[in-house]
């Protein structure tokens, strides 16, 4: 890696953990509606994941999805823009925050119902397979989708047919408010995939730089065509599962505990110890973002909205 | 013209197409080596390979999920259901995803793919197996669904299907395999969304589809004998529904009495009814009947799973209590 790509993985966290925190403020103002599911503390996850992805890899994720959106390339502004529903939105407004996507940077969208993208994700991962193009998908989902019977049918075909996938389970501790060994018969969610013989591993979350290795050594055993990986990412969100949670299923320690982990801060830490960076040139990153936030938060608020004929628009592709 | 069995035709448009169109292919349950459960796929595994005609496990949202994912990469799947009861297994991916994933995405996702489903009572199947739960599927905006009743629209409707750019629901009606029909020969299509007049006729309209435009045939042929002269529009698409037809019928005949096999409450002919007083009330001179499955979950016994059914019998009794 070299320095260029160093900073682009910081920036990237950076620019997440700004839009949530504006997010969070624009939904506080009711300038967003329905459901806002923030991916702050999970930053370095889908950071250091997609950047270990070649321009054919396909990424399908759930509803948490801004942070994914922006590590697949979509702009700070087509995202805030969505979330306010503006037509200048990744979706046209037509998506909101669960449904982000933009098919030509192969992000194929943020899916709200739990585990109910993962078989699709296989027929993503069919495509490739059938056309015998070498690029693969990345399927990224919370501990709470391993409980569903899309997860198993899905792992299960996937081996069956040996299809190019990556499974992610991004394990932040919580289904919603119920901790993962409350909910799943086992807490170490990997050995889910031992039941249907997929190759897995464990890896740190919290730390960029392990995502991504572990990410590059998964995808390169994908392109050798024997089948699926199975990687379980150990995470924390730092903010509730949505806006709203009253968040009495865990204590403020363990809250705080986590955030003094935080990957962004563990992330710079590292940076200037390997003097990889000065301080001050992360701060002028820092900065550039959160420029570039205000400035998307302000092409969002003057962007139109949808036009009322959009209302029946792509209902079909033939009317 | 050929003569051919409803079975022949489905299985000549799906042959065909996979002729034409490398990226057409089959995924289901026991549709490869076995040949399909109803046989409409046999031989198709021996000839296009089991890349083209892929046995699955059975796990219908993994069915369903695959095909949505193959068509967004722009592969043309066409994923067979057993039965449409095992639908409900799907049912997220069906009217969840499917349904939904070119609006919601501001037309960003195109699923060519068509999703082949059994259904129909009269078999002895049980509650489980022989339902008729088309108007549930075709309440969804996002969805097209077809259901033909002649093996000249089922070849039709299925090349259609497999060439739309939209997610299809092909509801085939078991009883019907072996119906022999009347096909055109080379290659046709048959719109979706466009009902047809099977039987021309001046004194009152059926209106119906699939499995009951047989029923409804042989009640028209038996009035007929004493001198009504019954029209029937089939719809052959519950969405899109095409009126048109029905309320030309409709004001030709001011009475009508509508067919379906499903149940009566919410159903095909409920819509249906209210379409024709919505749109052509002035033109109603008997109150419009309708004609369904009783209100039970159907029956093992073969005597109750018949009364449970529409009957010949019930469609002429329904005709002449609109004459």
């Amino acid at each position: 890696m070299d320095k260029e790509e160093y900073l682009k993985l910081y920036y990237e966290m950076v620019l997440i953990r700004l839009v949530e925190e504006q997010a969070a403020q624009l939904y506080q103002q009711g300038k967003i509606g329905g459901f806002l599911h923030l991916y702050i503390g999970q930053e370095a996850v889908s950071t250091g994941l997609i950047s270990a992805r070649k321009p054919q890899d396909r990424v399908i994720t759930a509803y948490r999805d801004h942070g994914v959106a922006i590590n697949c390339g979509l702009s700070a502004e087509e995202v805030v823009a969505e979330l306010l529903g503006k037509v200048t939105g990744c979706s046209q407004g037509k998506g909101g925050s669960m449904h982000m996507a933009d098919v030509k940077k192969n992000f194929w969208g943020g899916h709200a119902i739990v585990g109910a993208h993962l078989p699709i994700a296989s027929g993503l991962a069919l495509g490739d397979k059938y056309k015998g193009t070498d690029g693969v998908t990345i399927c990224m989902f919370g501990d709470g989708a391993t409980n569903i019977g899309y997860f198993h049918e899905a792992l299960n075909l996937s081996q069956v047919w040996k299809l190019p996938v990556l499974w992610v389970c991004e394990n932040n501790q919580y289904g919603m408010g119920t901790a993962v060994e409350r909910a799943s018969a086992v807490s170490e969610i990997r050995q889910k995939a031992e039941g249907y013989g997929i190759p897995n591993g464990r890896v740190d979350g919290m730390n960029v730089l392990e995502v991504r290795r572990a990410a590059e050594d998964a995808l390169n055993y994908l392109r050798t065509g024997q089948g699926p990986y199975f990687m379980e990412i150990m995470t924390y969100r730092f903010r509730g599962h949505s806006m709203g949670d009253p968040e009495r299923y865990r204590q403020s320690e363990e809250v705080k505990c986590w955030q003094e982990n935080d990957p962004i801060g563990i992330y710079h830490k590292y940076l200037v110890d390997e003097k990889i960076a000065t301080a001050a040139e992360l701060r002028a990153i820092d900065s550039r973002v959160a420029d570039e936030v205000d400035a998307a938060v302000k092409f969002a608020e003057s962007s139109p909205e949808p036009a009322p004929e959009a209302l029946f628009e792509h209902i079909y592709v033939e009317q | 013209m050929a003569r051919i069995t409803m079975r022949e035709a489905i299985s000549q448009a799906l042959w065909e197409e996979m002729e034409r169109d490398p990226n057409v292919f089959i995924l289901g349950e026991e549709v490869g080596v076995w040949g399909g459960t109803y046989a409409v796929t046999k031989g198709f595994y021996d000839h296009f390979g089991g890349d083209r005609v892929r046995d699955t496990p059975i796990a219908e949202a993994a069915i369903i999920g695959a095909a949505i994912g193959s068509a967004m990469t722009g592969l043309r799947p066409v994923a067979e259901l057993m039965t449409i009861n095992f639908a409900f297994s799907a049912m997220d991916h069906i009217v969840n995803e499917a349904a939904k994933m070119h609006y919601m995405f501001a037309g960003q996702m195109v699923l060519p793919m068509v999703i082949r489903a059994v259904g129909g009572g009269g078999r002895q199947l049980g509650a489980t197996h022989s339902q008729t739960p088309d108007a549930i599927f075709a309440h969804f905006p996002g969805l097209k669904v077809v259901a033909p009743g002649t093996p000249e629209d089922a070849k039709g409707l299925m090349k259609s299907a497999i060439r739309s750019n939209d997610p299809v629901l092909f509801i085939e009606h078991a009883t019907l395999y072996q119906v022999r029909g009347e096909v055109p020969d080379g290659d046709y299509s048959t719109p979706i969304g466009v009902s047809k007049v099977q039987r021309p006729g001046k004194d009152v309209t059926i209106v119906t589809y699939s499995k009951m435009l047989e029923i409804s045939t042989k009640a028209a042929d038996q009035l007929a004998r004493e001198g009504i002269d019954v029209e029937i529009v089939d719809l052959r698409s519950l969405r899109p529904l095409d009126m048109g037809p029905v309320l030309e019928s409709f004001k030709k005949t001011n009475r009508a009495v509508i067919v379906e096999e499903g149940w009566r409450s919410y159903g095909v002919g409920s819509e249906v009814a209210a379409r024709i007083y919505e749109e052509a009330f002035d033109y109603v001179d008997a109150p419009i009947r309708r004609v369904a499955q009783k209100e039970v979950p159907l029956p093992y016994n073969r005597t109750l799973e018949q009364m449970a059914l529409p009957q010949v019998e019930d469609v002429i009794q329904a005709v002449k209590e609109v004459l």
